[in-house]
């Protein structure tokens, strides 16, 4: 509830318009460049429009709260606007994993034949096995799928080919040489440094927040740069593609989306971390720095998702 | 602190850079407005394209490929053009006078999230004038409908989707910032106007399910153009995981519009009944309950889609369980009438037919939601004549109520008391003359979206166009009336415009200043 006696209205802004502008030149871009004969000239023109207005708004915000324009009351507004983003992108998560879920559970089932799962009665019904011998014969159910519906039913013919090898736990033998789990461990690692440079900032230890802001960084890209690895790998040795039916489509929009949230998480830190060099924030005053850090504990929340339902839990 | 509004008189550069660069939530109240009516009447033209072929059996006027773009186009433009910006930009202009707040929380983004809009419909609209045409594939754009057999158009109805859907987002996260951050010394969340609550509850449900569509319509993109296989059984995926998915976003989505509405109706009623709204707490609860529900029966849809039988029953029931919060507050809004001294101004009117028509709408929602029985109906004009109920007379009605029940405030001047009573009669008798008969061709087997029909339902669609060109006059006639009172109105001077009208938006001056409560009133 409010408690200000007054409250910061900007004035008039040139920003909002040109981002609206820069937003759809980029959505007509896109637009244009994925069909079948299309260039990312206007793309790029979009694209470059966000990124220049988008330094100069943050600019602006920056500034704003440096030169103490910004109440309690407009730094909680920031807060919760900040919240309800991450709640926003968890949502866009929610629709992937909740794909992932019902292709495993019910559509590759169905699929083989089987019937859904029995919660009262899970006998085969005629319809189901029918489906799948008219349409799919021979397919049955198995995750990761290996040999798609369409290979078994039209051979080399098929559209979808299943991958040659999948991304599953190979076993315990082979564990130091699993790609994933040092993802995991480096992603974990990342969250506990951010944590320990916040703590830092808090007690005005810059020098110790400067360190373990950079390694977090660091981190960050050590983390997309082994998931380049792995998709080279999965590319090049294991047959393993977004054209490879279910399994790669879950695979790579999973871990891709994932992928592409840690770079923007990156890139918030970063600038958070260059802000710290200059001289921002205080000990009681590190909102930037702390939005960033609450979006990165959220990627990490999701890997840990994405590491039991997409590689782990078979 | 920002100078005064720049009019017409300081020169058209000043005046366009006003609505381009402002910061204002009256000046974006009435941007979104705006926008959303010229929606309407877009969407609207394509309904009349839609009743002018279905006049007569047979195809008269386009060809069906066009007819289907139509339906699409319609659809999509009155959801997602019309109906939705039309309650941002009565929470824009009223939300801020209510709570007693000077602003929106976030006024830069504001403007933004108006801005997008323009550009995602102008994307939108402009596929109808590419090779291929525009989306054909019905504005539920089921998978492979909107994925295999889909004009490569489709990409750009994809990317204003995304575009459209971070302007409800930041528009929501504004919302949430502004009810939860902003309210007046004393204004606790059980003071709040119903208004206000239904749309914090709205902004809720859709920073949750737009992600939700942005993820429906990513996995489109990827399974046109980038070959994965989401919706595609050869590949291990499914079609019905597409309709999973948009439903899971469209569920929620019939309650983001309904629920603003809801919250119109539950201020104009007690006004001209001259007595509280009866029930307020239950009110609140109700329109939480009926939030929290809308997630979990989204199946309802897709009843002939093929599910276990487990599923059909589950969602049959949860769905059936919604009647009772909507029966709640339609209890509570006739209650509030009785035994009031009413009278029957135009935003009166229109509220309570409000109230009959989307009880009216309900109940047939109530039989569709019995699984056995909706095999029957499913995709019949029974389901088209179900949701126009709760659309219009429930949505549009209601956002029609408000802006003559507040266009006093907002410009100063009286509306034509007599225009207003004779555009509500044009539009509801209008409005049962299309819709009504549609319940029974929809009853006798004739399915939606189709371009021509069999001999057997002539006479009633033949009424139902009738009907539709009626109800499109009394829009014109709604146009001219608002521009007329801004233009020639009588003025208003007094604060509370009604007698009956309780809220701190009437304790402002009228019309109301550009800047309001920049020091927060208390709240007793």
């Amino acid at each position: 509830m409010s408690t200000e006696s007054s409250y910061y209205v900007p004035e008039q802004s040139k920003l909002p318009i040109i981002t609206a502008t820069g937003m759809g030149i980029l959505a007509f871009g896109a637009a244009s460049w994925v069909i079948e004969g299309g260039s990312p000239t206007i793309f790029l023109i979009g694209l470059l429009i966000m990124v220049l207005v988008m330094y100069k708004w943050w600019s602006i915000v920056i500034d704003e709260n440096m030169r103490g324009l910004a109440n309690d009351q407009l730094k909680k507004s920031y807060v919760l606007g900040m919240l309800w983003f991450i709640f926003s992108e968890l949502m866009f998560f929610v629709a992937f994993f909740g794909a992932l879920f019902y292709v495993r559970v019910f559509a590759n089932s169905w699929l083989g034949g089987e019937a859904a799962i029995g919660l009262f009665d899970d006998t085969p019904t005629d319809a189901a096995a029918a489906n799948n011998q008219i349409l799919w014969p021979g397919y049955q159910a198995e995750w990761p799928v290996m040999v798609t519906p369409d290979q078994m039913a039209n051979g080399e013919d098929a559209q979808f080919k299943g991958p040659e090898q999948n991304m599953n736990f190979p076993g315990w033998s082979s564990l130091l040489s699993w790609l994933p789990l040092w993802n995991t461990v480096v992603l974990m690692t990342s969250s506990v440094t951010v944590h320990i440079a916040h703590t830092a900032l808090k007690n005005d230890n810059r020098k110790k927040f400067n360190t373990w802001l950079g390694i977090t960084v660091a981190l960050g890209i050590f983390f997309l740069f082994l998931q380049a690895e792995e998709y080279i790998h999965a590319y090049q040795h294991m047959g393993l593609t977004l054209e490879t039916g279910i399994y790669g489509t879950t695979f790579f929009l999973l871990t891709g989306f994932h992928g592409a949230h840690v770079t923007l998480g990156t890139c918030m830190l970063l600038v958070q971390w260059l802000r710290g060099l200059k001289g921002h924030f205080s000990n009681d005053d590190q909102f930037g720095f702390e939005a960033a850090s609450w979006y990165w504990h959220f990627v990490d929340v999701v890997w840990v998702g994405l590491f039991l339902f997409v590689y782990v839990l078979a | 602190m920002a100078h005064g509004p720049a009019t017409l008189a300081d020169g058209w550069v000043k005046y366009a850079s006003r609505w381009l660069f402002t910061t204002n939530h009256k000046d974006i109240g009435t941007l979104y407005l705006w926008f959303s009516f010229a929606m309407f009447i877009l969407g609207g033209s394509f309904a009349m394209v839609i009743r002018a072929e279905l006049f007569q059996p047979g195809m008269q006027l386009i060809k069906p490929e066009f007819f289907n773009q139509m339906t699409t186009m319609h659809g999509l433009v009155m959801v997602f053009g019309a109906i939705m910006p039309a309650f941002v930009g009565l929470a824009n202009w009223l939300i801020p006078m209510m709570i007693g707040a000077p602003d929106m929380a976030l006024p830069r983004m504001n403007n933004l999230s108006f801005w997008i809009l323009p550009f995602a419909f102008a994307i939108l609209v402009a596929t109808l004038f590419m090779e291929g045409g525009g989306p054909n594939f019905g504005w539920t754009f089921y998978a492979p409908l909107s994925t295999t057999y889909a004009p490569d158009t489709v990409n750009y109805f994809i990317f204003g989707v995304h575009i459209m859907g971070a302007s409800s987002i930041m528009g929501s996260i504004n919302i949430i910032a502004t009810v939860m951050n902003m309210r007046a010394p004393g204004m606790t969340y059980m003071k709040m106007p119903m208004f206000v609550w239904t749309w914090l509850i709205t902004a809720f449900l859709l920073v949750a399910v737009m992600p939700v569509l942005a993820g429906a319509v990513t996995m489109m993109l990827m399974d046109i153009n980038f070959g994965t296989s989401f919706f595609d059984a050869a590949g291990g995926g499914d079609p019905v995981l597409f309709q999973h998915i948009f439903w899971f976003f469209g569920h929620p989505e019939v309650y983001i519009i309904i629920l603003p509405a809801f919250g119109v109706v539950s201020q104009i009623i007690p006004t001209f009944s001259r007595k509280p709204l009866f029930g307020y707490s239950s009110m609140v609860y109700a329109t939480a309950s009926i939030a929290f529900m809308s997630f979990i029966v989204w199946a309802h849809h897709m009843f002939t889609v093929g599910m276990p039988i487990a599923g059909e029953l589950y969602f049959m029931y949860a769905t059936m369980l919604i009647a009772v919060p909507t029966g709640v507050k339609v209890f509570n809004w006739i209650t509030t009438m009785y035994k009031g001294s009413l009278t029957f101004e135009t935003p009166m009117l229109f509220s309570i037919a409000f109230v009959i028509l989307f009880t009216f709408g309900g109940f047939t929602g109530l039989m569709l939601s019995i699984a056995a029985a909706d095999i029957q109906y499913h995709d019949t004009y029974f389901v088209v004549a179900h949701f126009h109920y709760v659309m219009v007379a429930g949505a549009v009605f209601s956002g029609t109520a408000a802006v003559y029940y507040w266009l006093p405030k907002w410009c100063g001047k009286m509306y034509d008391e007599t225009m207003g009573k004779v555009q509500f009669w044009i539009a509801f008798i209008g409005f049962n003359i299309t819709f009504m008969p549609q319940h029974f061709l929809g009853l006798a087997g004739m399915p939606r979206r189709y371009a021509d029909y069999g001999l057997q339902f002539a006479d009633w669609n033949m009424v139902s166009s009738i009907g539709a060109f009626m109800y499109g006059a009394a829009q014109i006639l709604f146009l001219f009336n608002v521009v007329r009172t801004i233009t020639h109105g009588k003025p208003v001077d007094k604060p509370e415009v009604w007698e009956g009208a309780e809220g701190l938006e009437w304790t402002v001056p009228t019309p109301a200043p550009y800047h309001t409560f920049e020091k927060p009133p208390q709240v007793k």
